[in-house]
């Protein structure tokens, strides 16, 4: 007994250096390690990446900006590019977390739209490039829902008769926002009154719901497990690919474009590979395979006069001026003390 | 002298990855953001009583029934011989060799609307019954993960039993019941008690269970303290505050139980 143990001491400490120094294999030029929300790239462009710079891609992903906060915020380093959203991105700025960007390195920026550059996240445009928009909206199966009803309203996500076949996020900032919404409010009120009202708005919600969600909605929706769901434009697409029957509703209360912006975190250690990496990224080529495999909506101008006129001539996927202004509300970055109350509205809720 | 150094790489081991993280809990349950000492986080603890309370409720109840399904099994695993004995260890340890998150997985699909077990209910005109994202749900995942770490602590306490011992309890007179009731039984209760140790901290603690298989609807404390480092309710000090309420207090159920468990012993022996 004891000899087997000396045995498996020595292997583990034969091991064990063996591990630390086996890390990162060898890349002519350095790694990259990115950050990025799951099932949101075509992975093949990485290996695109890696053969035109000789730069290793390490890719992780994260499932919610929270969660991505948490983990930075926590200390976690060894990030060189993330991709979080608008108002996540705006707080990060705030708190000094992101790192300017050198754009000389990212001459790739100039073909984003001007429409989506210096945004109330980033006024200045000094941290963030933006990757992909959409707009959220309600994703249904005209199949499990009464036929006629009226899909264009929050409201439908309440409605008794569908109680156990709806689906809510599970992230405070979409699912407040959604009830916000639903009381003729802004996303970004800074009212606590307002937000404590659609916190009960979602208390009273709750039984109804069959769950809150993220990318588990795919298997949902598509599975026809869930009548009604809330998410994005570009994930519909996806979702109708493999369930032709969905559709997509777009709430006349007003709904949230968003913006997910490539960054670079205070520290990063491969700061111009990760800018090479961002400017890789705002290519036509990866631009437009990203935007065929993900099916969201392009910020690149030659990737917009690329694609197939029927998907640019989407008004959904490719909204114009008039449409964002009257019917989206982006996501600002709210107040310390305005996120303090929707995280404990948010646990008021999830433990009623 | 040649034994103790063996013992360095355990030892070091312990000291980084479970003696100094919670030390690190412990401070930072007694800490605020801006640093200073403050016994804030565990004021605001009665807010989550509730969550405490399904948390301990919901894993007792599947502790409760591993239990009842685990014993049996165990007892009959170790008193039966031969190619059934082998087989049906092997069937207790089979599920072991897959990830646990990837077994919580296939559940999801066979409770689902229009899972397996729905559509076999179908074939008979029944349902569908709604059992993904329910409480029920988040038990069923606890038992189907945790009832091997019942059944096999158990069965090798029941396997080291001395036969010489039920002889002499059959030779005093005793008849099956009375063997079982004032021998067997009292003599498999320390594997009893680890048992239930290895299913009920598992399960009052999990996060994965209740988010898989239960929609994140129902806040459980591995999900409310989840949500303290990587969630929407980001603060790690109330967070481990939680952490360390929880582990003082199933530290103090698992010493109750531990002292009653070996009254009980040394009562009936």
């Amino acid at each position: 007994m004891k000899k087997k143990l000396i045995a498996l001491t020595l292997a583990a400490a034969s091991v064990l250096p063996l591990a630390a120094c086996g890390g990162s294999p060898a890349a002519e030029n350095g790694v990259v390690n990115v950050y990025n929300w799951g099932e949101y790239i075509d992975m093949s462009v990485l290996e695109d990446f890696e053969a035109a710079t000789g730069i290793k891609v390490n890719y992780q992903t994260f499932d919610s900006n929270e969660a991505l906060y948490g983990k930075l915020a926590n200390g976690a380093t060894g990030y060189d590019v993330i991709i979080p959203s608008d108002y996540m991105i705006g707080q990060m700025i705030e708190e000094d977390m992101l790192e300017p960007l050198n754009f000389d390195n990212i001459p790739n920026f100039s073909d984003v739209v001007p429409a989506l550059k210096n945004p109330e996240y980033d006024p200045e445009n000094l941290y963030s490039v933006p990757y992909m928009f959409g707009i959220l909206g309600i994703i249904y199966n005209p199949g499990m829902v009464d036929e006629g009803e009226d899909m264009e309203t929050w409201n439908v996500l309440w409605n008794e008769k569908y109680a156990g076949d709806i689906l809510m996020f599970d992230n405070s900032r979409d699912t407040i926002g959604i009830a916000l919404k639903k009381l003729g409010y802004s996303y970004n009120t800074t009212e606590a009154a307002q937000i404590t009202a659609a916190v009960d708005e979602l208390v009273a919600q709750k039984p109804l719901l069959q769950g809150y969600v993220m990318d588990d909605i795919f298997e949902k929706l598509e599975g026809e497990n869930a009548a009604i769901g809330v998410y994005y434009y570009g994930d519909y697409l996806t979702m109708a690919d493999n369930n032709p029957a969905l559709r997509f509703a777009l709430p006349r209360e007003g709904t949230n474009r968003y913006v997910d912006a490539m960054c670079i975190p205070k520290g990063a250690e491969n700061k111009e590979n990760a800018e090479a990496f961002i400017n890789f990224m705002c290519s036509t080529e990866a631009g437009l395979k990203n935007c065929e495999e993900t099916w969201y909506s392009s910020p690149l101008l030659s990737v917009q006069d690329s694609l197939d006129p029927e998907v640019k001539a989407d008004p959904f996927a490719y909204p114009d001026a008039a449409f964002m202004n009257e019917q989206c509300e982006t996501f600002a970055c709210l107040p310390a003390e305005t996120r303090t109350l929707y995280n404990d509205e948010w646990i008021r809720l999830m433990n009623s | 002298m040649k034994s103790k150094a063996i013992s360095f790489p355990y030892v070091g081991w312990m000291g980084l990855f479970v003696i100094a993280p919670i030390l690190i809990i412990t401070v930072y349950a007694f800490t605020s953001a801006t640093g200073g000492f403050t016994l804030a986080n565990f004021q605001d603890m009665a807010q989550y009583a509730s969550a405490f309370g399904r948390s301990f409720l919901l894993a007792a109840v599947a502790t409760v029934v591993c239990v009842l399904i685990g014993y049996p099994m165990a007892y009959y695993l170790a008193r039966e011989t031969g190619w059934l004995h082998r087989m049906a260890t092997m069937l207790i340890m089979l599920p072991m060799w897959m990830n646990f998150l990837l077994r919580t997985y296939s559940w999801k699909f066979l409770l689902e609307r229009n899972g397996l077990i729905n559509a076999f209910f179908d074939l008979f005109g029944l349902g569908p019954f709604q059992m993904i994202d329910t409480q029920g749900a988040i038990v069923l995942g606890m038992i189907y993960n945790f009832l091997p770490y019942m059944v096999l602590p158990i069965f090798s306490v029941i396997e080291k039993i001395d036969p010489k011992v039920i002889e002499a309890a059959q030779d005093l007179g005793a008849n099956s019941v009375t063997v079982f009731r004032r021998v067997i039984f009292p003599l498999s209760l320390p594997g009893v008690l680890s048992g239930i140790t290895m299913v009920f901290i598992p399960s009052v603690s999990t996060f994965a269970i209740s988010r898989l298989l239960g929609g994140s609807k129902t806040l459980l404390l591995g999900n409310l303290i989840d949500m303290q480092f990587l969630g929407g309710a980001y603060n790690p000090h109330l967070g481990s505050a939680i952490s360390l309420v929880m582990m003082v207090i199933v530290m103090v159920c698992m010493a109750l139980m531990n002292h009653f468990g070996d009254g009980e012993q040394g009562v009936t022996l």
